[in-house]
């Protein structure tokens, strides 16, 4: 920094606060290298969490549905959007059951994601093992991608 | 009941622990969320663990100190490219501290989608039990 101050680099007629806008965009850039950093802190704020990925022929959704029956999930799919609605509750223990702690959520919940491409609803595979649901939702055949071959 | 059940589900995130002690695998850990109750005979955990199989899951007591630790394997396929990442797999820890007696021989656990159920029966108290005095 103070090398950078005798430097003949900045034009004299700088504001006196230069020096400040230089701090803080550097803090700026700092704190962007921090925030980057893949500390596993991701979400979205509703529930469920979901993960989609995608190879050539499909899409995957999969998302934290925990203690969630497979009969209480209601799925649908249609061109390029797919709804994922349920119910999670939570039975009731019997009387006198003292609670300690009461952290898991219970209620409805309704989501609707967008693909970036069409898919084809007829064969969508819906699986669900360990509090995960699988969603394999094959790719519209016009949104696959094609392999061109170059003539000579 | 059904009345309750029409609320929208508000928590969404797993909540990150920032230091574990001693972690010696790569990767995020999370606390999973807890219900804990008991009743007369026993203590009850309930601890939601999605992604979570029944090898992976490691309940440990020692000292009454109840370590409950879950390492899970991401589903996703090697050619797969992320589109939306919202939840990241890793391991789930937590501890608790005990106060009550507990009969460990008799500790049920039970895993059901991704939902730890794990029973710990109390130490049965010393009875008041009748002597009959014989004679001869």
């Amino acid at each position: 920094m103070l090398v950078r101050r005798v430097g003949p680099s900045r034009p004299t007629f700088d504001s006196p606060f230069a020096d400040f806008d230089e701090v803080r965009r550097e803090m700026l850039r700092l704190l962007d290298t921090v925030a980057s950093d893949t500390s596993g802190e991701v979400g979205a704020g509703v529930f469920p969490p979901m993960n989609i990925t995608q190879d050539d022929d499909n899409f995957y959704l999969r998302a934290e549905v925990a203690g969630i029956k497979p009969n209480e999930l209601f799925l649908s799919a249609v061109r390029n959007r797919v709804s994922l609605a349920g119910k999670r509750e939570i039975q009731r223990e019997h009387e006198g059951a003292s609670y300690h702690r009461k952290e898991r959520a219970e209620g409805t919940f309704n989501r609707t994601v967008t693909l970036p491409t069409e898919i084809n609803p007829e064969r969508v595979d819906a699986r669900y093992a360990d509090g995960i649901l699988t969603l394999t939702l094959p790719k519209a055949e016009e949104a696959k991608p094609r392999q061109i071959t170059v003539r000579t | 009941m059904a009345r309750e059940a029409r609320t929208e589900i508000q928590k969404a995130e797993k909540s990150g622990v920032p230091t574990v002690p001693e972690q010696t695998w790569p990767g995020p850990v999370y606390s999973p969320s807890v219900d804990i109750f008991e009743n007369d005979n026993s203590l009850t955990v309930l601890a939601d663990m999605p992604g979570v199989k029944a090898q992976d899951l490691k309940i440990d007591l020692r000292e009454s100190v109840l370590t409950l630790t879950a390492r899970v394997t991401p589903l996703d396929g090697p050619n797969e490219s992320d589109v939306l990442r919202e939840y990241r797999s890793g391991t789930f820890f937590r501890q608790f501290t005990l106060s009550e007696t507990i009969d460990q021989a008799n500790i049920d656990a039970k895993l059901a989608d991704g939902v730890l159920r794990l029973e710990l029966p109390k130490v049965e108290k010393a009875r008041p039990r009748q002597i009959t005095v014989k004679t001869n």
